[in-house]
C-alpha cells in the first residue's frame, strides 16, 4: 500500500469530532405516543387550546397514514412507540446573560467550536441555541426588536405572539402533508420562530444551532420564517450531534413565507453522526422543508451542505405562486461508510415568469448511496416560466452509489425548462496534474472536491463556507483507495 | 377490468387450442405460463411508477377481440407507400399480426440466412427459435408483455448465421386490415445475429383502421458477438391505434447495435427499449423521434442496462407535441456494479407547439460503479423566437420560418437513417402531419 492511500485511509477512519454527550438533568415525558403524551406536551409547555386542537387533528391522521417507502433508502423498521417525544433541561437558565447558562452545556458549546460569546462578539450573528428541545440563550434579541423583527424559540412566539403563528402555522406545510410532516405537526417540541415586518432588511445573519443531546429523544423542531412585503432575511441553521449507537430519530419541519418583494435565505449544514464504519447508529434526518413565493417578485433561497447523519430524506422546495417569484435550491450532498442519503428539490412553478435554479452536487464514496429526486413541475398558467437544474454525481470508491431521479411535469409551452446532470468519479489524470505541481494525494482530492462543490459554497454565508470545507474534507477527502 | 381480463384469457386459451396439433410442449407451456401471469399481473395503473403518467383506460376499458386473419383482404396498393426506396433483401408482410406468404419476398437473402414465418419456426423441432423466445422478454413483470406471449401465435423470425453480412435492409411489415370494431394483434418479432454478422431491420407498423385498434409488439434482439445490427421502428398507425410495443435488446461483447424509434401515429403509443448490455466493449445507440397532435398521448420508455463493463451507450430522443398531445418519457441509464469504464450519454429534448400540449420527463441514472462517464440532459422548450426573427429578417416567412426550425429539430435524428431516402421520406411525412398544413 503506498504512503498516499495509508493517509488516505486513515483520515477515511478518522472518528466523527463532535461525538460526546452532556450530563444534563431530564424533563422527560413517558416512553411512546398516544393522544395523552400530545396533551401532555402541549399542557407542558402551556399552549393555548387551538394549537393542541391542531396537534390532536395531525396525530389523528398521522395514525391513518403509512411510512412512505419510495424513497432510495433502507433502514430498519422504527418503534414510534420505544422513543420519548419530550425531554427538556431540568433547570431552565435565566435568559439574562450568558453567565447564566448551564455550564455543562457551555462546554458541550466549546466543544463544537462555537462559543457563544465569540459569536457575539466577532460575527455579529444573532444565536439562538437550541440544546435538546428548548432554547437556552437568546441574544441579540433586543436589537431586532428594536426594528420590528421578532426573533425567538417557537414556544416563546406561541405564548408572545400567537396571531402570527396562528395565522402562517401549517399554511405551507400542512399537517397532513405527509408521515413525518404530520408526526412533527403533533408532537414537535420547539424551533426557531422569525418575523421580518414590511420593509424591513435584517441587519445580521439569524442562527440557531439544533442539537439531538438526550439519549432516544426524537426531536420534532418547527421553524417558521415569514418575511413580510420588501423584507429580506438570511437563515442559518447548523447541526452536530453527539456519538450514539442506536438510531435517532429526527423529523423537522421548516416553513418559509416571502410576501411581495421579499426575500428569505436558509442555509444549512448537516452534521449529525453518520452511524460508525460499519454502519451501527446514525441519526435517521426525515424533514420537511418547504417555502412558499406567495407574494411578487419574492424570493426564496434553499443551500444546503449535507455531510451527517445515517440517512437523509429530505426535498426543501418552493412553490413559486407570485408572478415574477424565484426559488433557488443548492446542494451538496455527500455520503461515506453506509449512508445513504435521497435529497433534492422541488419547484412547483404557478405564477407567471417565475424562475427556478438547482444546483445540487453529490458525493458518495465507501459504501454511501446518494440520490438526487427533483421534481420541476410547470402549471399551464405559469407563462414563461423559466428552469435550469443541474445535478452531478462524484463516485470515489468502486462501492459506492449514485442516482438520479429528476422529473420534470411541464404543462406551459412558453417554460424553458433545462436540466443536466452527469457522473464521474475523479479522474486518475486530474490528479496526477496536482500531484505534479507539488500536492499530496489528499491535497489534490480536497481540490478536486472543493471546486467541484464551489458553485454551491458561493451560495453560502462566510462563517458557514468555512464550516462547510471543513465538515467536506472530513467526511470525504479520505476516502480514495 | 376483471371481466376484461377474463375475455382475454378465455380467447388466449381459444387460439392456444385452435393451434395446438404441432406446437411443440415448450411453446404450450410458455404460453400457459404467459397467461398465469398475466392474469395475475392486470393492466398496470397509474399508481405504479413505470405507468403514473400514462393512463391505459382506453385499453383496460374495450374488449379487444383477436383480429381475424387480414391474408386474404390486403391489397397489394396497401404495401405500397410502406415499401423501402432502393433494393431489400427481404420483406416479409403480417396483415393482423398472421404472416402473407403471397405478398412477401425473401428471393434476396445471401444463402444461410433464415427467415420465416414464427408460427411455422415454432413448430418444427429443437430449433434456435426455443433457445432464445421469451429469454430476453421475460413474461414475468410486464403485463403487456405477458399478455403478447400468451398469444404468441404467428410474428417474424431472422436468423443470420456467424459471419454472414446482409447489406441491403430487411423489412418486416405490420398492417392492421379490415374495419371490424375493437381488435387485437399481438405481433411478435425475433432476431438473432450470429458472432460477426450484420444486419439492418426495418419493422413498420400502420393501419388504416378509423374504430378503434389495439396493437401489442414485442421484438427480442439478439446481437451476437462482434455483430453489428441496425433497426428501425417506424410506427405510423392510425389515429384510432392504441400501440404498445416492447422491444428486447441484449448485446454481446463487442457487438453495435442502434435502434431508432420514429413514432408518427396512433393515439395511445407507449414505445419501450429495454437494452441489456451484457458483455464487455457492446455499444449501443438509441436515437427516437416522436410526434403528437389531437389529443395523442406518446410514451416513450428506455432502459440501459450497462451490465458488463467498458460498454459505451449514446441515446437522443427529440419529441414535438402540437395541440393537446400528451408525452412521456422516461431514460433509464443503469450501471452495474463492476461495470467499470460505462461511458452512457443520453439526451432528450421536446418542443411544444400548442399551450395545451404537456410533456412529463424523467431521466433517470442509477449508478453502482465508480469510474464511469455518466451524463444525461434534457430540454423542454418552444420555438426559439429569436431564431425566428433572424430567418424572417432573412425573407422568410413566419410559417416558413418555423417549418424550417421544426425539420431541423427533427432532422438531428431522421439524418441519422442511413437507408436510401426512408430520413426523406419521413421528414415529409412529419412536415405534412404539422399544424396549419395541407393534409
Amino acid at each position: 500500500m503506498s504512503t498516499s492511500t495509508q493517509v488516505v485511509q486513515d483520515l477515511a477512519r478518522r472518528e466523527y469530532k463532535y461525538g460526546f454527550i452532556t450530563d444534563v438533568e431530564q424533563d422527560i415525558v413517558p416512553r411512546g405516543l398516544s393522544e395523552d403524551v400530545v396533551r401532555l406536551i402541549s399542557q407542558k409547555k402551556n399552549e393555548p387550546a387551538w394549537l393542541l386542537d391542531w396537534r390532536l387533528k395531525a396525530y389523528r391522521i398521522w395514525r391513518t397514514m403509512k411510512e412512505p417507502t419510495w424513497a432510495n433508502i433502507k433502514y430498519g423498521p422504527i418503534d414510534y412507540q420505544n422513543m420519548i417525544y419530550y425531554a427538556a433541561p431540568k433547570r431552565r437558565p435565566s435568559l439574562e446573560s450568558l453567565d447564566e447558562v448551564d455550564p455543562e452545556i457551555r462546554r458541550t458549546f466549546d466543544k463544537l467550536g462555537i462559543p457563544l460569546e465569540e459569536q457575539k462578539l466577532l460575527s455579529g450573528v444573532a444565536v439562538d441555541a437550541v440544546f435538546d428541545s428548548v432554547s437556552v440563550a437568546t441574544t441579540f434579541k433586543a436589537k431586532l426588536y428594536e426594528l420590528g423583527i421578532i426573533f425567538c424559540s417557537f414556544s416563546d412566539a406561541v405564548q408572545n405572539h400567537p396571531e402570527l403563528v396562528r395565522k402562517y402555522l401549517g399554511t405551507v406545510v400542512p399537517y397532513s402533508d405527509n408521515f413525518f410532516a404530520s408526526l412533527n405537526s403533533a408532537v414537535f417540541s420547539d424551533g426557531s420562530f422569525a418575523y421580518i415586518p414590511k420593509g424591513v432588511r435584517c441587519p445580521m445573519e439569524l442562527s440557531t444551532y439544533f442539537r439531538i443531546n438526550a439519549r432516544e429523544t426524537g426531536q420534532f423542531e418547527r421553524t417558521l420564517i415569514i418575511a413580510e412585503d420588501g423584507a429580506s432575511v438570511s437563515y442559518l441553521e447548523g447541526c452536530t450531534a453527539p456519538m450514539r449507537d442506536e438510531n435517532q430519530l429526527h423529523a423537522a419541519v421548516v416553513e418559509l413565507i416571502a410576501l411581495d418583494d421579499a426575500t428569505i435565505k436558509y442555509s444549512t449544514v448537516q452534521n449529525w453522526y453518520p452511524g460508525d464504519a460499519e454502519g451501527r447508529g446514525g441519526i435517521y434526518n426525515f424533514v420537511t422543508k418547504r417555502g412558499k413565493c406567495l407574494g411578487v417578485n419574492s424570493k426564496i433561497t434553499w443551500t444546503q451542505v449535507e455531510t451527517g447523519s445515517a440517512i437523509t430524506w429530505k426535498y426543501p422546495g418552493c412553490i413559486l405562486q407570485g408572478d415574477h417569484s424565484v426559488g433557488e435550491f443548492y446542494s451538496v450532498a455527500t455520503t461515506n461508510n453506509w449512508q445513504q442519503a435521497d435529497t433534492g428539490t422541488k419547484m412547483i412553478h404557478l405564477g407567471r415568469h417565475t424562475k427556478s435554479t438547482i444546483v445540487s452536487k453529490g458525493i458518495s464514496a465507501g459504501h454511501g448511496q446518494n440520490t438526487y429526486r427533483g421534481l420541476v413541475k410547470i402549471a399551464k398558467d405559469a407563462g414563461g416560466a423559466r428552469n435550469y437544474s443541474q445535478c452531478d454525481s462524484l463516485l470515489i470508491g468502486d462501492q459506492c452509489g449514485a442516482h438520479t431521479f429528476p422529473y420534470l411535469d411541464i404543462k406551459s409551452s412558453t417554460a424553458r425548462v433545462e436540466h443536466e446532470a452527469s457522473t464521474s468519479r475523479i479522474g486518475e489524470d486530474q490528479i496526477f496534474y496536482c500531484r505534479q505541481r507539488g500536492l499530496s494525494t489528499e491535497d489534490a482530492i480536497n481540490v478536486i472536491v472543493s471546486g467541484f462543490c464551489k458553485e454551491v459554497f458561493r451560495q453560502l454565508p462566510m462563517e458557514f463556507a468555512v464550516e462547510a470545507q471543513k465538515l467536506l474534507s472530513i467526511t470525504l477527502e479520505g476516502s480514495v483507495g | 377490468m376483471a371481466t376484461m381480463l377474463d375475455s382475454y384469457v378465455a380467447e388466449a386459451e381459444r387460439a392456444a387450442s385452435a393451434g395446438r396439433q404441432g406446437d411443440p410442449t415448450w411453446l404450450m407451456e410458455t404460453r400457459r405460463h404467459a397467461l398465469e401471469r398475466f392474469t395475475a399481473l392486470g393492466f398496470p395503473t397509474t399508481r405504479e411508477e413505470e405507468w403514473r403518467f400514462t393512463s391505459l383506460a382506453p385499453i383496460a376499458e374495450r374488449r379487444f377481440v383477436l383480429a381475424k386473419n387480414g391474408a386474404s383482404a390486403l391489397r397489394p396498393q396497401d404495401l405500397d407507400p410502406l415499401r423501402l426506396p432502393g433494393t431489400t433483401a427481404a420483406t416479409l408482410v403480417f396483415a393482423n399480426g398472421r404472416y402473407v406468404p403471397a405478398a412477401s419476398d425473401i428471393r434476396g437473402l445471401p444463402p444461410g440466412v433464415r427467415i420465416d414465418s414464427l408460427g411455422v419456426a415454432m413448430s418444427q423441432p429443437a430449433s434456435a427459435i426455443e433457445k432464445h423466445l421469451t429469454r430476453a422478454a421475460s413474461a414475468d413483470r410486464h403485463a403487456f408483455t405477458a399478455l403478447n406471449t400468451a398469444f404468441l401465435l404467428d410474428g417474424a423470425f431472422l436468423s443470420v448465421p456467424d459471419g454472414i453480412q446482409v447489406e441491403t435492409p430487411i423489412q418486416f411489415v405490420f398492417l392492421a386490415i379490415g374495419d371490424e370494431p375493437e381488435t387485437v394483434a399481438h405481433p411478435r418479432v425475433l432476431v438473432v445475429m450470429g458472432a460477426g454478422s450484420k444486419a439492418s431491420i426495418v419493422e413498420s407498423y400502420s393501419g388504416a383502421h378509423a374504430s378503434p385498434y389495439f396493437t401489442n409488439t414485442v421484438t427480442e434482439l439478439f446481437a451476437g458477438e462482434d455483430a453489428t445490427l441496425n433497426h428501425y421502428k417506424l410506427q405510423q398507425e392510425s389515429a384510432a391505434c392504441a400501440h404498445i410495443g416492447a422491444m428486447y435488446v441484449r448485446a454481446a461483447r463487442n457487438s453495435t447495435v442502434t435502434c431508432h424509434s420514429i413514432s408518427l401515429g396512433g393515439s395511445l403509443v407507449r414505445n419501450e427499449v429495454i437494452v441489456v448490455m451484457d458483455g464487455e466493449g457492446a455499444e449501443c445507440t438509441l436515437n427516437g423521434l416522436y410526434f403528437g397532435d389531437g389529443r395523442t398521448l406518446v410514451d416513450n420508455h428506455t432502459t440501459i442496462d450497462h451490465a458488463r463493463p467498458h460498454c459505451t451507450s449514446r441515446e437522443v430522443y427529440k419529441g414535438i407535441l402540437a395541440d393537446h398531445a400528451r408525452a412521456v418519457f422516461n431514460g433509464k441509464i443503469i450501471v452495474r456494479p463492476d461495470a467499470q469504464k460505462t461511458d452512457a450519454k443520453q439526451t432528450n429534448k421536446a418542443l411544444l407547439l400548442s399551450e395545451d400540449a404537456q410533456i412529463n420527463t424523467k431521466p433517470e441514472l442509477e449508478i453502482f460503479a465508480n469510474d464511469v462517464k455518466c451524463t444525461h440532459g434534457a430540454a423542454i422548450g418552444q420555438m426559439d423566437e429569436e431564431a425566428i426573427f433572424y430567418l424572417r429578417a432573412r425573407g422568410f416567412g413566419e410559417h416558413e420560418a418555423r417549418r424550417m426550425l421544426i425539420q431541423a429539430f427533427a432532422g438531428d435524428v431522421l439524418s441519422r437513417i442511413p437507408i436510401g431516402t426512408l430520413g426523406a421520406r419521413l421528414d415529409q411525412e412529419l412536415m405534412r402531419r404539422l399544424p396549419g398544413e395541407h393534409r
